[in-house]
């Protein structure tokens, strides 16, 4: 059984690896159906209806009860060793393992840097993180189309942040799903790249509103593209009038500075 | 396809409330869900069937009561009801609001039998 949530039961779905070196001591924790039993805070009233079998119980709890205390559980476990925790949201391809690459070369001689991949298959964009230098854990969703905070939480514990690091946690690339799913995180960052819509944020607004930072990747492709950046703001802004936006070129570096000060605020 | 894991999430707890209250199924599920939580309808009714099949659910009448968006603006504090979430107050044009109701995702009641 995990000491952790007392989940117990056998392997689905989601599995987490460590990367590189650290891949031998894998041991395929997986994360499945589980059931927690602490205490809930719902007041249940039985009232006896016409038909004697049945009892009406009133719970008024949050569907995503479990999700929202497991993330706090996290968010506190961050705030103790005081790591700045990130989840990265955007659709597929718009930069998010790139950015991460370059920020690790350009931050990794400054402060520890760890990062949890949300894929549904494979463990190249935790290879390619190992690669560039940071310690990576592959999430394997499947099916799933978001990472949630019962996942995380197994991952770090494999993973062991340390006081003070920062924690980047990729999400699966999905504009939508992972909206709705509280991981823990200190802040949360929405990646658009030029070469999408402009009319994204009205599209999917839902992950605009949850957002603190927007990150606008591959500014360097603005020529050769229609993406009014102006645009993109207004829009998001209508969302969350509160969003701050980074613009940047991940693999050209312009505009890297602001993100990596932006990163770097807080030390 | 997020409406799968918000079902699911459903299932769970439907399972422990039976359990807890040694019931065998659920007759009636009652489910409060706002217009602006996020839940695409189309989605959230095709998923429901699969999801809860074989579960306590299975047979569960499902009753949504969906909860409308009220949002109060932030400069004139009009309050007035949002549609989507990049509506603009009514009177001024503010985007700024406080949302009153419209994110819910609750399990009102259930019925077990």
């Amino acid at each position: 059984m995990c000491s952790t949530c007392g989940c117990s039961q056998p392997a689905e779905a989601v599995t987490i690896t460590m990367a590189g070196k650290a891949s031998d001591r894998d041991h395929g924790h997986s994360h499945h159906d589980h059931h927690h039993h602490h205490g809930h805070h719902h007041h249940e009233h039985h009232h006896e209806s016409g038909h004697s079998h049945s009892t009406e119980i009133d719970l008024e709890v949050e569907i995503l009860e479990k999700n929202n205390r497991l993330a706090e559980r996290n968010r506190g476990y961050f705030m103790a060793k005081n790591i700045h925790a990130i989840n990265l949201v955007s659709s597929p391809g718009s930069g998010k393992t790139s950015l991460l690459e370059e920020t690790i070369r350009r931050l990794k001689d400054k402060r520890d840097i760890y990062v949890i991949e949300g894929d549904q298959q494979t463990m190249n964009d935790a290879n390619r993180i190992d690669a560039a230098g940071a310690r990576a854990i592959q999430i394997n969703t499947g099916k799933g189309c978001h990472l949630d905070s019962h996942m995380v939480l197994h991952a770090i514990e494999d993973l062991k942040p340390s006081e003070n690091s920062l924690l980047f946690i990729e999400n699966v690339g999905n504009l939508v799903c992972p909206s709705l799913f509280d991981l823990g995180e200190g802040d949360r960052v929405v990646i658009i790249s030029t070469t999408e819509g402009d009319d994204k944020p009205l599209k999917y607004p839902t992950m605009f509103e949850t957002s603190q930072i927007c990150v606008i990747n591959k500014i360097d492709l603005l020529p050769y593209v229609r993406f009014d950046v102006e645009k993109v703001k207004e829009y998001a802004r209508r969302i969350q009038p509160n969003i701050q936006f980074i613009e940047l070129s991940a693999t050209e570096g312009a505009g890297m500075e602001n993100w990596i000060n932006w990163l770097m605020q807080d030390q | 396809m997020h409406e799968v894991s918000i079902i699911l999430s459903i299932v769970d707890r439907a399972a422990e409330v039976v359990q807890q209250n040694h019931g065998k199924a659920v007759g009636k599920i009652e489910l409060e869900i706002g217009e602006l939580a996020g839940i695409e309808w189309t989605s959230f009714d095709f998923a429901w069937e699969p999801a809860v099949r074989d579960s306590v659910l299975s047979k569960a009448k499902r009753v949504v009561h969906r909860i409308p968006g009220i949002a109060v603006c932030s400069r004139c504090e009009k309050e007035f009801q949002k549609v989507k979430l990049f509506d603009p107050c009514p009177e001024c044009g503010e985007y700024l609001h406080h949302l009153k109701s419209g994110k819910e995702l609750r399990i009102r009641s259930i019925t077990i039998t």
